[in-house]
């Protein structure tokens, strides 16, 4: 049997999880509600983070639009990610919630603009 | 010279004061806010990351979002805005007070208004506060200057980044450096404990690996023409023991230490200060020691959570709301006042009316586990409990105490108690 301590990041409330790992068996203790048992579930399967960066605005180079991933992107692809987005110019104006990038690499997640600009 | 009416005059168009101001106009008080900046929304815009308003808006929200939420909020209930306007002076006026304004576009404005609601906000300690010895080179930063330059202008400050305390804001910059191809180093904090919330140590610091090295202090900044290291060192029983000293190369330091609210205004109308927030002293209704000016938000002690801080801007529009009704008065009667104790290094408000519901703020001043927060009047006498756990210096507590606890006390003090 495996214990591991994680801080749950689900909230600011930032509670401390005690994660049992036997046979496959995943035991979640410490959590204050049932988001911090997914979220250890999650983290010790498949961790995943909301990706926020800002993307160029085409023919304006003081211009940053701030964008977000629609869900929590697996931390393997957010360096890809990043690439991509450091890479697009996107043309103004553009609304908040605006999609960016449409259903990236069939995740189903989007990326979107988090401001109006 | 231009000249205004209102009945509630918000100074600073952050979260806190868009938060105020929708409240009061929705409450069909004429109101207005006037701010500093180019735009509305304060430091949330350059906060991009997400994690803001869950409390508030029951929603995941990053900065811009959130401030978007709220100006709209403000807009809607009709308050109206001066932009790139700076207030310079506050001065009483009969039952009212006098805005002196120098705005950008119309020169000097003269702003008339019953009740004056103060939501500065704060800004951040630097360098110089700290006094860090060595070179003065380029390449050091504040944290949210750097948050600035690389969210709003997409300047990447170095290559290799040293981060000084161990903030919000600074973790917050620890992962957007990373995410923006920077080494961050190493994180040095002071304190034998971290001054951000557990999450942000979490998903900033241990997702990338970067160290946090606790009871340790920068002792230089070395370069020539721009920063090429940082040298630090561990205290050992409070004493920094410089044969453990370390140098690391890096091209950027981020200061993330701690930050002061803005009250030069406040001090200079009158506004008595409390000296462990750098904030107003403040009644029940937030009103400060000048009758008719209240304070909200980071400019009366600073906050980890812009939801906290919607929600007191609310409670306080809600007082400057019933002041212009005249149902808050210049001198309440029955005020006691709230003290902190053991293990707190501030609570607010500072007085309260004995017998109302009560919501208190109060920050511990050290790591308790398992704690008890414990309200007792003046003989001693134990008027409310609540169980608390991991209690950190970085993480405010919220505690709404009824009425019926603080009745016929003549003063209050809230202590928080290992268990």
């Amino acid at each position: 049997m495996k214990t591991l301590q994680k801080i749950c990041i689900c909230c600011p409330t930032g509670c401390h999880l005690t994660i049992q790992l036997a046979d496959g068996n995943i035991e979640v203790t410490g959590n204050r509600c049932p988001r911090g048992d997914n979220y250890a579930r999650q983290e010790i399967n498949d961790p995943r983070r909301i990706v926020t960066a800002t993307v160029a605005a085409a023919g304006n180079p003081h211009c940053r639009i701030p964008v977000k991933s629609s869900e929590p992107l697996p931390c393997a692809m957010i360096p890809a990610l990043l690439e991509e987005l450091y890479a697009m110019q996107v043309s103004l104006p553009v609304a908040m919630g605006q999609i960016l990038l449409k259903d990236y690499c069939q995740t189903g997640i989007d990326i979107i603009a988090t401001r109006a600009r | 010279m231009k000249a205004l009416e209102y009945e509630i005059a918000v100074i600073g168009g952050g979260a806190a004061g868009l938060s105020a101001a929708a409240k009061c106009a929705a409450s069909g008080r004429r109101t207005v806010v006037i701010e500093r900046g180019e735009e509305l929304g304060g430091v949330l815009l350059q906060c991009i990351h997400s994690g803001f308003g869950l409390h508030y808006f029951r929603e995941e929200l990053t900065g811009p979002e959130y401030a978007t939420r709220v100006l709209s909020q403000a807009s809607e209930a009709g308050a109206g805005f001066l932009v790139s306007a700076t207030v310079m002076q506050i001065t009483p006026d009969g039952p009212g007070h006098l805005l002196t304004v120098y705005s950008r576009q119309e020169g000097v404005i003269m702003v008339r208004a019953r009740a004056v609601i103060l939501a500065m906000g704060c800004r951040e300690r630097c360098r110089g506060n700290l006094g860090v010895p060595g070179d003065r080179v380029p390449g050091v930063y504040s944290a949210g200057t750097a948050q600035q330059l690389l969210n709003m202008e997409g300047i990447v400050p170095g290559r290799r980044a040293v981060i000084v305390g161990s903030g919000d804001i600074g973790l917050i910059m620890a992962r957007r450096l990373t995410w923006s191809g920077v080494k961050v180093e190493c994180v040095l904090e002071i304190m034998p404990y971290p001054a951000g919330l557990s999450r942000n140590i979490a998903q900033c610091l241990e997702d990338f690996g970067i160290p946090l090295h606790l009871s340790t202090a920068i002792t230089g900044i070395q370069g020539k023409d721009h920063v090429e290291s940082v040298t630090f060192a561990p205290l050992v029983n409070g004493v920094l023991d410089l044969t453990q000293s370390q140098r690391v190369h890096c091209d950027t330091v981020l200061f993330s230490v701690g930050l002061v609210p803005e009250n030069e205004l406040s001090r200079e109308c009158g506004v008595q200060l409390n000296p462990k927030t750098g904030g107003a002293l403040v009644d029940d209704t937030l009103m400060t020691s000048v009758p008719g000016i209240f304070s909200c938000g980071n400019v009366l002690h600073v906050h980890d959570l812009v939801d906290f801080v919607s929600q007191e801007a609310e409670r306080c529009a809600d007082s400057a709301v019933r002041y212009c009704a005249g149902a808050v008065h210049d001198d309440q009667p029955g005020l006691i006042p709230l003290e902190p104790g053991d293990n707190v290094r501030y609570v607010v408000p500072n007085q309260v009316v004995a017998g109302n519901p009560h919501h208190l703020f109060l920050r511990a001043t050290t790591i308790l586990e398992e704690a008890v927060a414990e309200i007792r009047d003046t003989e001693g006498t134990c008027r409310f409990t609540r169980r608390l756990r991991h209690v950190r210096p970085a993480e405010m507590i919220s505690l709404d105490i009824p009425g019926d606890c603080t009745a016929d006390a003549r003063g209050l003090t809230v202590a928080l108690e290992e268990k």
